[in-house]
């Protein structure tokens, strides 16, 4: 599948930030395509964290060009920011939970709160409702985040992401933390979303797991259940980024992933 | 030496950066209504026992402290007026703020503390709300509300404590006295510095918890940190400030 032709969601060309003076991100150019997926690998403090707020601009660039949606978002005003952001689904890798709201009033907020996706409150009940039965927590409406278990909140972290149908999400760490089990849950709620929204994804992990399940699976809307990438319909659209010290050590497909010989690559590779 | 002064300096100028935002939002939507009664109740309403209990005892320690310079001078029926000058002027507001930059200033530096660090100011952002907006303007215009409020009942308390004083444990002067000269000794200045500089305390209190709270790192012990940045830094400036406004009234 040639995914040269699909238009770009998020681009970064050479861009460098520091805190200070110390550089964190350093000539980083990288690009998502459509329906793309980019599983970002990296050692704690390699920036990871730092490269997703960019993307939301939570953080601003020192240097280079941030696209989102094609639209060069590099000197962006803050003002301006809220309609971009509304079309980014985000999970913090804090959580980034309302902890004075109750987990309905969470999941709404984005709906209530961006000036671009104002609905009728019944739609809204609908579609928060829907988002919460999506990660199978419709039961827990009126709790409070603090009520919940740590894999339940990364949970209803998720349905905040995707409650605004989002075309680019954005996860952070969505596993760290969890026991495997509840890891692979949470996985495979990542894939529904990514398939049935088709959106784009970027994803930063720890475990080299989760980018095997995003690589090598598909969720199939008829059958309501995971499927081996490839047997039914297109192929997944996967790539692989490892992040060094502010730069990018590896970018690039699933095969060349398993084959770099670079020893820092290959400790995030299954072998 | 340039170093030294580099830091509180980009401090000072981040903190005026955040102000200017703040106070200019004041005028501009979105209001959060809601937001700004919770604050309201929680300064007001939940200051009052601290509030009543320090004006009380203030105003009756002054009595007690006065009326032995008062009576080498003879002077013990002037009790109302001095600590109706003293309390109005001086002691109501400044002892006010100190209470509620204990309480507030601390209180909110250390849950916007907590939610920066658990990246709940950055989800507010992500998700379509100006933080400055929903969580420090509905401060700043609560404390601005109540804290000029809180003061005169402090004001008002003191003068009670005074009175009980001097007229029940040391029989210096008569109520009707008391009251009287603390009534007469208040000019149109005084009244007008005692609701003037609550008010501006109030603005420094609220901006100050805020923004020691917004800018913490470094997880639980960051928000620690910023929880008692934030009182020291906002204590010194009702200090500081009551003297630079006094000093402005005392010239006009
Ligand atoms: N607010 C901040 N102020 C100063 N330095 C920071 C700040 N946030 C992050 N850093 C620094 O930036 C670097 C990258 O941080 P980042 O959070 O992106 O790491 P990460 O790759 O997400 O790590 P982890 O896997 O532990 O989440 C680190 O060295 C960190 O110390
Ligand atoms: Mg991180």
């Amino acid at each position: 599948m040639s995914g040269e032709t699909l238009p770009c969601i998020l681009s970064f060309e050479d861009v460098t930030f520091g805190f200070e003076d110390e550089p964190v991100l350093r000539n980083v150019t990288f690009s998502l395509r459509q329906g793309e997926t980019l599983i970002v690998h990296g050692a704690a403090g390699s920036g990871k964290t730092v490269l997703l707020k960019i993307a939301l601009g939570l953080l601003r660039a020192s240097r280079g060009t941030v696209r989102v949606f094609g639209r060069d978002v590099t000197g962006l005003r803050e003002h301006d920011w809220f309609d971009v952001r509304s079309r980014i689904g985000v999970l913090f890798q804090e959580g980034g939970l309302f902890d004075s709201l109750s987990i309905e009033d969470n999941v709404a907020y984005p709906l209530l709160n961006q000036p671009l996706l104002a609905a009728p409150q019944a739609e809204i009940d609908q579609r928060v409702r829907e988002s919460l039965d999506f990660v199978e927590l419709g039961h827990t409406l009126d709790k409070l985040p603090s009520e919940l278990s740590g894999g339940m909140r990364r949970r209803v972290g998720i349905a905040r992401a995707i409650v605004t149908q989002p075309a680019l999400l954005l996860y952070d760490s969505p596993t760290a933390g969890l026991d495997p089990i509840t890891a692979n849950t949470i996985m495979a709620l990542i894939l529904k979303g990514r398939d049935v929204q088709r959106a784009s994804t970027m994803i930063v992990t720890h475990r080299h797991q989760d980018g095997e399940i995003l690589e090598r699976y598909r969720y199939d809307e008829a059958s309501a259940a995971l499927r081996p990438a490839g047997a039914k319909g297109s192929p997944s659209f996967t790539r692989y980024m490892v992040l060094d010290q502010g730069r990018i050590a590896f970018i690039g497909s699933p095969a060349e992933f398993d084959l770099c010989a670079d020893p820092l690559v290959a400790r995030f590779a299954s072998r | 030496m340039l170093d030294i002064l580099k830091a509180p300096v980009l401090t000072f100028q981040e903190f005026i950066g955040l102000s200017a935002r703040a106070m200019s939002g004041v005028v501009r939507k979105p209001y959060y209504w809601d937001d700004v009664f919770v604050q309201m109740d929680l300064i007001g309403v939940g200051s009052l026992p601290v509030v009543i209990l320090t004006g009380f005892f203030s105003g009756a320690v002054m009595a007690l402290q006065m009326s032995r310079a008062l009576q080498t001078y003879g002077a013990t029926s002037q009790v109302g007026q001095i600590v109706a000058i003293t309390l109005v002027r001086e002691m109501g507001p400044v002892l006010t703020a100190l209470m509620v930059a204990g309480r507030n200033s601390s209180g909110m530096a250390s849950e916007l503390g907590s939610m920066k660090v658990t990246e709940q100011i950055d989800a507010m952002r992500a998700l379509g709300t100006d933080p400055v907006m929903k969580l420090v303007k509905p401060r700043l215009i609560a404390t601005a509300f109540v804290l000029p409020l809180l003061t005169v009942l402090a004001d008002f308390l003191g003068l009670v404590g005074g009175w009980i004083v001097a007229c029940s444990m040391l029989a210096l002067t008569t109520g009707s006295q008391y009251w009287n000269t603390a009534w007469r000794a208040l000019e149109y200045n005084d009244i007008a510095q005692g609701l003037l500089k609550p008010f501006v305390f109030a603005i420094v209190l609220s901006l100050v918890g805020c923004f020691y709270g917004m800018r913490a790192s470094g997880g639980t012990q960051g928000v620690g940190r910023a929880t008692t940045q934030a009182v020291v830094v906002a204590s010194v400036w009702v200090v500081v400030l009551t003297f630079v406004i006094g000093r402005v009234f005392v010239t006009m």
